[in-house]
C-alpha cells in the first residue's frame, strides 16, 4: 500500500547539473582528442586529401620494416625504461620512507623536502644540469671521480650505446623518487598505533616489523605507485627529448615510444611529419597502456587484500 | 601554448601599432621569419635602405622562433593572416608550400636574373621551371683553424689530405692542443660538419649530387664510401669523450683556444669572431692531390617568397626585386657574415674570415648538400639517417661500408629515380 501513495521520486536534475562541468571538460580536453588520434589513425594523406585506408596504416607500422623495426626498438627501449624505474626507482621510495617515518630520525622534514624538490623541477632543468654534470669536458662527475681515484671507471655515457638508455632511467629515478616516497610515507603514517603496539606486544619489532607488518599493509600503495610508473614511462618522452634531442642517439639506443611518436607525428629537420602515421603509433602506446593497466586492475589489484581498521 | 598565444598577441600589437602610425596611403608589409637573431639588422639597415629608395611602403620585420616557425607559418596561411612576404626555408618545406598554392611563381621577377642555377635550385619546382623563392643566402663549409696553434707549431695550412692528417698527427703528439673539436653526440655534427664538409671533393660535387638523384649512383659506391672511410680516421683526433661532446660543447672547446682545427660551416664567424681571442684562419676541405679540383659545399639556405594571398602583391614584389638586387647583398652579407649572398654579383666583405670563405668559391666548384634536395622526401628519411650513420661511423659502431649500405637500403625502400 505504502508503495502505491509514494510519490514519484522527481528526477534529480542536480546530479545532472552537478556532473556537468566535469564531464564537459573532460570530452572537451581528453575524449574528443583521443577519438581523434583513433580516427586519424584509419585514414591517410593522399594527394591533399584524407582518405579513409582502414587499418593500413598498422600494417605498415608492423610490416614495413622501415617502421616496425624503430617501433620495436623503442617498445624494447621503453619496457627496459620501466624495469630500471621498478627495480631502482620504488624500492628506494619504499626505503627513504620506511627511513622518513621512522621516529628517532631528526630533520625529517628536510630530507623529505630534498628528496621531493627535484619532481617539481622542469624537464629541461633536469636534462640541462645532468647533461653538464656527466659532460666529459666541463662536467663535475669526472672530476668528483677522480678525488676518489675512480677516474678510470668514467666514460661518456650519455654519448655510449650500451650505456645512454640506462643512465637517462637513472636520470629519471633521481627525478621522480620523491614520488612513491611520499605516497609511501602516507600510507605509512596511517597505519595505527594499535596494529604496531600489538607487534610490538608480541615481540616483532625492528626490520620484522616492517616486513611482516608495515610492509603488507602499504601493497596496495605500491600496486597503484607501480601502475602510476607504468603509465608514466611510456609516456615519456621529455627528459629523452631534452637530453639526446628528437633522434635519441647515439643510433636510437634511447628512443622510446613517446620519441617516435613525436618524430613521426611533427618530424624533424627535412623529415616532413606524418599526422597519420603518428596517430597509429600514439593508438599502439594507448592500447599498451591500457592492456598494462586493465592487467593491472583486474589480476592484481583485485587480489590485494585490504585491511580495514 | 601560452607562449605562442603572448608571441600572437604582441605581434597583432606590434602589427596594428605599426599600421596606425603609417599614413593612409602607405602600403606595408609583414615578413614572416625564423631568424630572431636578425631582428636588428632588418630594423636598424635593410628596413631604413629600402624604405629611403621606396617611400610610401612600410616594412615590418615579424619573426617568431625557429623550432615554431614552420607550424606557426602553416597556421597563419591556412587562417589567411600570415604577413606578405615569407622567409623560406630550403627546398621540400617550401616546395609543399608552392604546391599548395601559399607561394606565388617569382620566375618572372626582375632580378631573379641575378642569380644562377644552383642558387635557384632550393626553391624550385623538380623540373626547374617555376621558382617561388629569391635566393637570399647561402653557409660555406670549412675547416676553421687557431692561427696561434698553427704559427706555435710550425703547421702550414694543409691543402691535401696527407698534410691534413700530417697536421693532426702533429697537434696530437705536442698535446698542447686537442687536434680537432668535434662531438658526435648531437648527431648532425658529424653529418653536416663531417660527411657533407668532406664529401664533396669525393664525389665531385654537382656531377655526384646529380647521378645520385638520377639512380647513376648509388650511396654504396666508391666515391659516397670514402668521405665515411676519411671520417672514421678522425676518431682519434677528437677530444676525450667526444661521444658526449654537444655541438656547444664544440664550440667552446675552440674558442677557448684548446682546440687547433674546427670543422666548420660559414654561420659560426659571427659568434667566433666575438669570442675567440686569438687569430683565426679557415681553410677548404683538403684535396687528395695537390692542383686537383676542389669543391665545396656552399649550401643555399634562406630564400624570401611571395604569400599568394598577399593584398600587397605589388608593393611586395618591390621588395622582393630589391632583395635579389646587389645592395640587399651588400648589406646583408656585410651584417651577418658567415651568410654569404647567392647574387652573381660579387659583394664587397669587410671580414677577414668570411673573406677567405667566400674566396674558395672562385678556386673550387659549389654544390649543395647532397641530401637535401627530393633525396629526403620519404620514410626512412635520409639526412636524419646520415646524422645517425656519420655519428656511428665516427663512433665505430659501423663500418663506413654498413653505414653506406644502411643509407642506399633505406632509400631504395621509397626511392625511384625517374628514368
Amino acid at each position: 500500500m505504502a508503495a502505491d501513495i509514494r510519490p514519484k521520486r522527481p528526477f534529480r536534475w542536480h546530479i545532472g547539473v552537478f556532473l556537468a562541468p566535469a564531464v564537459l571538460v573532460y570530452t572537451a580536453i581528453m575524449i574528443l582528442p583521443l577519438a581523434g588520434t583513433l580516427q586519424l589513425s584509419l585514414f591517410r594523406n593522399i594527394e591533399q586529401h584524407q582518405v579513409f585506408v582502414g587499418l593500413e596504416n598498422f600494417r605498415m607500422l608492423f610490416g614495413d620494416p622501415n617502421w616496425s623495426v624503430g617501433f620495436w626498438n623503442a617498445l624494447r627501449n621503453n619496457t627496459w625504461f620501466f624495469i630500471i624505474h621498478m627495480l631502482v626507482q620504488n624500492p628506494i621510495g619504499v626505503m627513504l620512507a620506511a627511513l622518513l617515518s621512522s621516529p628517532k630520525l631528526r630533520f625529517a622534514a628536510f630530507y623529505r623536502t630534498a628528496i621531493f624538490v627535484p619532481t617539481i623541477l622542469s624537464f629541461v632543468i633536469v636534462g640541462f644540469a645532468w647533461k653538464l654534470i656527466l659532460s666529459p669536458l666541463w662536467g663535475v662527475a669526472p672530476h668528483l671521480m677522480d678525488l676518489v681515484g675512480l677516474k678510470s671507471l668514467f666514460t661518456p655515457w650519455l654519448g655510449k650505446e650500451q650505456y645512454a638508455l640506462t643512465a637517462l632511467s637513472l636520470i629519471s629515478v633521481w627525478q621522480f623518487v620523491g614520488i612513491p616516497m611520499m605516497l609511501i610515507y602516507a600510507a605509512l603514517l596511517s597505519i595505527p598505533e594499535e596494529v604496531i603496539e600489538a607487534a610490538e606486544c608480541d615481540g616483532i619489532t625492528g626490520l620484522s616489523q616492517f616486513w611482516k607488518i608495515k610492509l603488507p599493509l602499504i601493497l596496495p600503495s605500491i600496486g597503484i605507485i607501480s601502475i602510476l610508473t607504468f603509465v608514466g614511462n611510456f609516456n615519456a618522452f621529455d627528459l629523452i627529448y631534452t637530453a639526446q634531442g628528437a633522434l635519441a642517439g647515439p643510433n636510437y639506443s634511447t628512443d622510446i615510444l613517446g620519441t617516435f611518436l613525436y618524430r613521426a607525428f611533427f618530424g624533424f629537420q627535412l623529415q616532413v611529419g606524418d599526422p597519420n602515421m603518428g596517430a597509429a603509433i600514439a593508438t599502439m602506446m594507448f592500447l599498451i597502456i591500457l592492456g598494462g593497466v586493465c592487467v593491472y586492475l583486474f589480476l592484481v589489484q583485485t587480489r590485494l587484500r585490504r585491511y580495514q581498521f | 601554448m601560452t607562449t605562442k598565444l603572448l608571441t600572437a598577441l604582441l605581434l597583432g600589437t606590434s602589427i596594428l601599432g605599426s599600421a596606425g602610425v603609417a599614413s593612409a596611403a602607405d602600403v606595408t608589409l609583414n615578413i614572416e621569419s625564423w631568424r630572431g637573431d636578425d631582428l636588428a639588422i632588418w630594423k636598424d639597415k635593410l628596413i631604413p635602405a629600402f624604405e629611403a629608395k621606396n617611400p610610401g611602403i612600410k616594412v615590418v620585420f615579424a619573426p617568431s622562433a625557429p623550432t615554431e616557425y614552420d607550424a606557426a607559418l602553416g597556421a597563419k596561411l591556412a587562417a589567411g593572416s600570415a604577413g606578405d612576404l615569407i622567409t623560406c626555408r630550403p627546398f621540400d618545406k617550401s616546395l609543399e608550400l608552392f604546391k599548395k598554392g601559399n607561394l606565388a611563381d617569382l620566375s618572372a621577377l626582375p632580378g631573379m636574373e641575378n642569380f644562377s642555377p644552383v642558387a635557384k635550385s632550393a626553391w624550385q619546382t623538380d623540373d626547374g621551371k617555376a621558382s617561388f623563392c629569391v635566393p637570399m643566402a647561402s653557409v660555406i663549409h670549412g675547416f676553421i683553424y687557431n692561427k696561434d696553434a698553427f704559427d706555435k707549431l710550425g703547421i702550414k695550412v694543409p691543402e691535401t689530405r696527407d698534410e691534413f692528417f700530417a697536421a693532426l698527427d702533429k697537434i696530437k703528439a705536442d698535446g698542447t692542443y686537442i687536434p680537432m673539436a668535434m662531438g658526435t653526440k648531437d648527431l648532425w655534427e658529424a653529418a653536416t660538419m663531417g660527411y657533407q664538409n668532406i664529401g664533396p671533393n669525393y664525389w665531385k660535387g654537382e656531377d655526384g649530387r646529380a647521378a645520385l638523384i638520377k639512380g647513376d649512383q648509388k650511396l654504396t659506391d666508391k666515391d659516397w664510401v670514402a668521405p665515411y672511410e676519411e671520417l672514421a680516421k678522425w676518431k682519434p683526433y677528437l677530444g676525450d669523450g667526444f661521444e658526449a661532446q654537444t655541438y656547444p660543447d664544440s664550440q667552446n672547446l675552440f674558442t677557448l683556444g684548446r682546440a687547433a682545427i674546427y670543422p666548420a660551416g660559414s654561420w659560426e664567424i659571427g659568434l667566433f669572431n666575438t669570442q675567440a681571442q686569438f687569430k683565426m684562419g679557415a681553410f677548404p676541405p683538403p684535396v687528395e692531390k695537390a692542383g686537383d679540383t676542389c669543391y665545396i659545399s656552399d649550401h643555399t639556405d634562406i630564400g624570401m617568397g611571395l604569400n599568394a594571398a598577399s593584398k600587397n602583391a605589388d608593393a611586395a614584389k618591390t621588395f622582393l626585386s630589391w632583395v635579389a638586387s646587389p645592395d640587399f647583398a651588400t648589406i646583408y652579407a656585410n651584417a651577418l657574415p658567415g651568410f654569404f649572398s647567392l647574387n652573381s654579383a660579387p659583394v664587397k666583405m669587410e671580414d677577414p674570415l668570411a673573406q677567405e670563405f667566400v674566396s674558395w668559391r672562385g678556386k673550387c666548384k659549389s654544390t649543395i648538400r647532397s641530401t637535401y634536395q627530393i633525396l629526403s622526401r620519404g620514410t626512412p628519411n635520409l639526412e636524419n639517417e646520415t646524422w645517425v650513420e656519420s655519428a656511428n661511423v665516427i663512433n665505430g659502431t659501423d663500418t663506413p661500408e654498413a653505414a653506406a649500405k644502411k643509407l642506399q637500403t633505406g632509400l631504395d625502400s621509397w626511392y625511384k629515380p625517374a628514368k
